[in-house]
Order: structure tokens, then sequence, then C-alpha cells
């Protein structure tokens, strides 16, 4: 069957498709941040990022849960802190950062899904949390893209450029 | 300064650009201004690991949703202003398998075109009985179902006079995170399709008829609703375990 085809998220998705606790998958693991940069080289106030990953042993069989209502009033509750769900999504602020609390996935890298206004088509990326023989694959200076910088243990930086000099590789699953 | 942007312009870049092969828009697609600084230049790199994350996806149960988030009219202590309708569908992945139990979420304007966003001043009123917001899950058989207000058609600043025709905004999971979709659904015969960028951006005019819903009198509820059908078929490869159902 022919695909329904992509449109963009559009400028107003913000009181939608976030959710209080969207960036916290987990808690006593790593802090991943960065900022989303156009071709110009100004920040994105108007990016959504979503992330799925493994587990710590790697499994990616994520639980259920990531948007838990109450039942009484329809209010989030956040993730139950016990179950991993693998799946988080934050919107970038008005300044174009964006931030994710997790743990690092037994595979080595977490998925990420860039949706924006101006993008009609997602995209897809990976942050790399250490050397993968995927990235040895890459073109040696386009490389570093797809590769967390730990600025103190525990936190990494991640900035996704989606056009330029800097621009960050994309991924294609065809 | 530039001579402002008309609609006859953009006209003309649409009309260069329309037939083009593909089922998704090209992300470089230039009569929708926001497109230039906002698309990678480097093509994407392949990835053909079967053991690839992305090729699993997020799951979602019933304690992510509750059972008023798929009925947009009934979010406040009034019923909102606006033609009532349901839209309905299923979702299938392109073996036309349906995509079960998964989550669906719609967001859209009033039936005045105002998005309840703060960065929307369009001067059209807000509607206090009104978010605009709504989630569901699909069932076994793929089916999802939303009641609601037909949104209104509002105006933007890609060009002078520019205007979005009336559409629902819908976010989609399948089995595999390569699956992720997200579009936008438009009601049949609206006369603004052909000035729309965002729209012609899907070249295609097969392809762009898959935007569009049916109207179907057999779901108009008597003296209640009119019933809208829209089928969405998602992308992307899955893994093969993927297949037998988690």
């Amino acid at each position: 069957m022919n695909p329904t085809p992509s449109q963009t998220v559009g400028p107003f998705y913000g009181y939608a498709l976030p959710f209080p606790g969207g960036g916290d998958l987990a808690t006593g693991g790593i802090a991943v941040h960065g900022y989303v940069y156009d071709g110009a080289g100004d920040p994105v106030p108007d990016a959504l990022l979503e992330f799925w990953q493994a587990d710590e042993q790697g499994s990616l069989r994520g639980s259920p849960g990531t948007m838990r209502r109450d039942p009484t009033n329809g209010a989030f509750l956040g993730r139950d802190g016990v179950r991993f769900t693998g799946f988080g999504r934050v919107g970038t602020d008005l300044d174009g950062h964006w931030a994710l609390r997790t743990v690092v996935p037994g595979n080595g890298y977490i998925s990420v899904c860039v949706f924006a206004r101006g993008l009609l088509h997602h995209l897809y990326t990976r942050i790399y949390l250490g050397q993968n023989g995927f990235l040895d694959s890459l073109p040696p200076e386009r490389r570093h893209t797809l590769v967390a910088a730990e600025e103190r243990e525990g936190v990494y930086r991640f900035d996704i450029h989606l056009q330029g000099d800097k621009e960050t590789v994309f991924l294609d699953f065809g | 300064m530039s001579e402002p942007l008309k609609q006859a312009d953009i006209d003309q870049e649409i009309a260069a650009l329309s037939g083009g092969p593909g089922d998704h828009p090209a992300r470089d697609y230039a009569p929708y201004r926001s497109t230039l600084l906002r698309h990678p230049k480097q093509p994407l790199v392949a990835v053909k690991d079967p053991e690839a994350a992305e090729l699993s996806g997020p799951a979602f149960g019933v304690s992510d949703v509750t059972a008023l988030d798929n009925d947009l009219t009934r979010q406040h202590l009034g019923e909102p202003l606006g033609e009532r309708m349901t839209v309905r569908g299923r979702v299938l992945d392109r073996q036309g398998r349906p995509v079960r139990n998964q989550l669906v979420e719609i967001w859209q304007a009033n039936a005045s075109g105002r998005y309840l966003h703060q960065r929307d001043d369009h001067s059209a009123p807000l509607d206090p009985n009104f978010t605009g917001v709504g989630r569901c899950l699909t069932d076994d058989d793929g089916n999802y179902l939303f009641t609601t207000i037909k949104p209104g058609a509002y105006p933007w600043r890609n060009h002078v006079n520019a205007w979005r025709p009336a559409h629902i905004h819908f976010s989609l999971f399948g089995s595999a995170f390569t699956q992720r979709l997200v579009t936008q659904m438009y009601f049949p015969g609206d006369p603004l399709f052909p000035y729309d960028p965002i729209m012609q951006s899907v070249t295609d005019e097969r392809a762009r008829q898959r935007l569009v819903a049916s109207y179907a009198h057999e779901l108009s509820e008597p003296e209640f609703s009119l019933g809208y059908r829209w089928d969405i078929v998602l992308d992307g490869p899955a893994a093969t375990w993927m297949e037998e159902g988690r």
C-alpha cells in the first residue's frame, strides 16, 4: 500500500505533543543536552525531539507508561520510575535548547527523531555515547556529529545542526 | 528591501515543481519558505543494520490515555462552537496490516481558525470551550475515532495573503520508530488546496489525495455529527519479530 505523506509539525504543536516529564526517562543516570540550529547558525525555538533507546541491558522492549495519566482528572503523572519506557519527547526552548535525563543504553546509542516548523518530513539521527563500529563507516570529517561530548561526569552535550558546515549526519532506514 | 512575496510568485514556484515523484515532500521545497534553512544539504546515510534500534519502537497502553481524550467536544464545561464531526479510520502498515494498540494524537485550530497557542496571533476569537487536542489508542483492527469540530482555515505569513486550508494535525506511531509519522488531514473540496505550499509540497497528485479525508454519509450520526473517514498508511520498515505483534 502507498504510504500517507508526511507534513510539517507546524508551529503550534506546543500545547498538544510535549508533556510534563517528557525528557525524564530515568533518574540516577546521565543527562544529555544541546541546541538545535538552522543553516544560518541560529537556534531553532520550535523543534520537537523524540528519543527512543534500549535500557542499560540493551533491551528494546520498552514498557508503556511514558504518558501515564491520572484517571481522576486526566493530568500527566510522569513515568512510574520502575518500568523503563525507552521513549522521550522534548520541545526546544525559545533559545533552541533541550535536555534529556536517562541511562546509558546497552547498545551504545540513543535514536533521535527531529520535527520542526519548516521541516516537511522528520529526520532521524543518533546520539552515540562512545565509540562504535557504525561511526567508523562514516566519513571521518562528519563522524563527530553523532558523538555526544562528555562535559563533566554524567553530562553529555549533543547539538543538532539541520544544515551548514556543521550539518549533523541524518539517517535513512529505507 | 525586496518586493513582498505574492501568491502569484508562490503559484509559479508550485507549478514548476508540480508532478514530481515521491510519496513524501522534498525537505527542500522552497515555496514553503521556512524550509530554506531547515533542511540538510548532505544526503542521508543509509542504515542497513537488522539490529537497528529504530526497527523497534515505543509502546503505549491504557494508562497513557483517558477515556475522554478522543472527544474534543467534552473537555470543557460547555460545548465548543462549530460544525460537530467525527473522524475515523484505520492505521495500517505498507503491507496492509493493522497497527494495533498504538497511540494516535491530534491537534487543530478551533472553528474560527485559531489555535490555543500563545504564538498564534490571528485575530479570530478563541473558544473557551475548545482546546483542540485529542489522543486515542488504535483497537485490534487498527481503528481510531475522534469526535471534534471542523477547524477553520487561517492566515499565515509565508507570503502576502497566504491561507492554510482547514486541517487536523495527526501524529502516529507504528511498531517501529522508523514508521513514525506526523502529517495533516484535509477536508474534501477545499478551494484553498492549490494555493497552499504545505499541501502542494506533496507534488504527486495521487499521493496528495491521500491527505484528504472522505465525507462518509454512513458515518454521520443523525442529529449529531458529520462523519469523515481517513485511513493512514505508515511508511518504513519494521523488525520481523514485530510482525507477530507485541
